[in-house]
């Protein structure tokens, strides 16, 4: 049975621990782009969406190559005996980079549609920028705040290429349910492919219909 | 004490202009800053509150120095303790009425006072999003005057409104200054409201002021030189045969006074209007 569930269990590892580090370092990143504005931001813009659009393989490619042991980040590491590529870090890492632009994209968009008279207004009120991003800002942008979250979770629980890639099929490691299902199939285990792919069918299904709902019940439509 | 002297480059109807501003703004007074739209007066009021800044100048306040560019002064927009009352009112969506106000309050205590005089006690518990414009707007003057401003900005706080909202939220707010004395500065394009409310107007036109002085200096026809002159406003316009009567309040007395058809047919009631005379001699009899 723990042999069963490995491959959920890990999927929900990786993509819980990408959302939090994402939700970190990519809000404060989709606020200063909101804000900024500067030459070259459509350049940083387009790197930010480039893994909308390019083959996970190939991303996966550059990450294995990079990560790699004679890859500029890979080498670096290796003094210090870390090795990223085949590892549940370097998953992460690779998840990261991967599903950025699912949240910052949607929160970028939420930042820019909130008037500039509500931060202006908190300014005059003699507030700091600090004490406005926490208590003004961030909570008017919740609808965007929820999409950019359940989308990069269910980006990260459904990603295969940049895994496959960079990862690998370890068990307990780096083997996640895509590449589980994957696995079953090849070797016509039909059953447990049917398995894994349900519950992320399920859990696909469920989580997009929490975000409408929730973003519709917030913006005071009918559910 | 206000005292402004900037530069700024801003657009106009007619194009880019180097705005030069130098005014002087008594302290506790309510002043207007009138002009078309475009014409640089909500720029002067951002100039001021800091969310703007100018190319040069001088900008102190009371002595202190809140903007120079020579010696690279520019104390921060939330340092400066300057109440913004927005067009479109700013109140935070996510928060009630009195979290707003409770948000911008220095001093706790004075919540639910401010909450009581701008009438919405009964509404403290409701989101922005669930009140009428003239509600947004008290909320929106309540949590101003909450952060304990040295001045009070207000940039068109009533253009959103209909006449008879207006006319109530004027005459509270004319109220509620002469209760606090908060240096005003009210932005408007409608004579009757700065006539209504300002004790000194500058007139401004692409960038430049052009007139300052008390609303009747500014906005009366030099060209009359009355021997008696009033300011009123109309309650009722009356035909009468050829002729129409008009019901004015001047101050605190009603009176009437008789016009030509070409002289009443720009004239409604609510009007702001000059009654005047320099033909005859007025009779004075000791009262």
């Amino acid at each position: 049975m723990q042999e069963l569930l490995s491959p959920l269990i890990l999927t929900f590892e990786l993509a819980a621990v990408t959302t939090i580090i994402l939700a970190v370092t990519a809000i404060p990143f989709a606020y200063w782009l909101a804000s900024a504005n500067f030459r070259g931001k459509s350049i940083v813009e387009s790197i930010t969406g480039l893994p909308i659009v390019l083959p996970p393989s190939v991303l996966g490619f550059y990450l294995l190559v990079f990560m790699g042991p004679h890859g500029a980040l890979g080498s670096i590491l290796a003094q210090f005996n870390i090795r990223l590529v085949f590892t549940f870090e370097g998953l992460v890492l690779g998840s990261v980079i991967y599903s950025l632009p699912f949240m910052v994209q949607p929160v970028q968009a939420g930042f820019e549609a909130l008037p500039v008279s509500l931060k202006e207004a908190s300014y005059t009120l003699g507030k700091s920028k600090f004490q406005t991003f926490f208590r003004v800002v961030l909570p008017n942008i919740k609808p965007s705040l929820i999409t950019g979250i359940v989308l990069s979770f269910a980006h990260t629980v459904g990603e295969f290429g940049v895994v496959l890639m960079i990862g690998g099929s370890i068990p307990d490691q780096t083997r996640v349910a895509s590449i589980a299902i994957y696995d079953q199939v090849e070797a016509l285990n039909y059953s447990t492919a049917h398995f894994y792919s349900a519950v992320l069918f399920v859990l696909a299904f469920t989580v997009l219909v929490t975000v409408n709902m929730v973003n519709r019940k917030i913006s005071g439509k009918i559910i | 004490m206000i005292e402004i002297d900037v530069v700024k480059r801003i657009k106009t109807a007619s194009g880019e202009v180097d705005m030069h501003v130098k005014v002087d703004i008594e302290k506790g007074g309510f002043c207007s800053l009138f002009g078309k739209s475009g014409a640089g007066k909500t720029t002067i009021m951002r100039l001021l509150a800091g969310l703007t800044e100018p190319d040069d100048g001088v900008i102190r306040i009371d002595g202190k120095t809140w903007y120079d560019k020579k010696n690279k002064i520019n104390v921060p927009v939330n340092k400066r303790k300057c109440g913004f009352v927005f067009q479109d009112y700013a109140l935070f969506p996510n928060m009630t009425v009195r979290r707003n106000i409770e948000y911008a309050s220095v001093n706790k205590s004075n919540v639910d006072m401010l909450i009581d005089m701008v009438g919405m006690h009964e509404l403290k518990d409701r989101k922005p999003a669930n009140l009428s414009g003239g509600q947004r707007q008290r909320v929106a003057l309540a949590r101003a005057l909450a952060a304990e401003p040295a001045i009070l900005l207000l940039d068109e706080p009533f253009a959103a409104l209909d006449a008879d909202m207006r006319d109530t939220l004027q005459n509270e707010l004319k109220i509620i200054h002469n209760k606090l004395g908060v240096t005003t500065i009210l932005v408007s394009h409608d004579k009757g409201e700065v006539f209504k409310l300002a004790n000194k107007v500058y007139a401004m036109d692409d960038g430049v002021i052009t007139k300052i002085g008390t609303p009747e200096e500014v906005f009366t026809d030099s060209t009359i030189s009355g021997k008696f002159k009033f300011t009123g406003r109309v309650l009722k316009v009356e035909r009468a045969d050829c002729l129409y009567v008009l019901t004015l309040s001047i101050g605190t007395e009603v009176g009437h006074v008789v016009a030509t058809h070409s002289e009443a047919r720009d004239i409604s009631i609510g009007d702001r209007v000059l009654v005047y005379t320099k033909a005859f001699n007025p009779s004075v009899k000791k009262i």
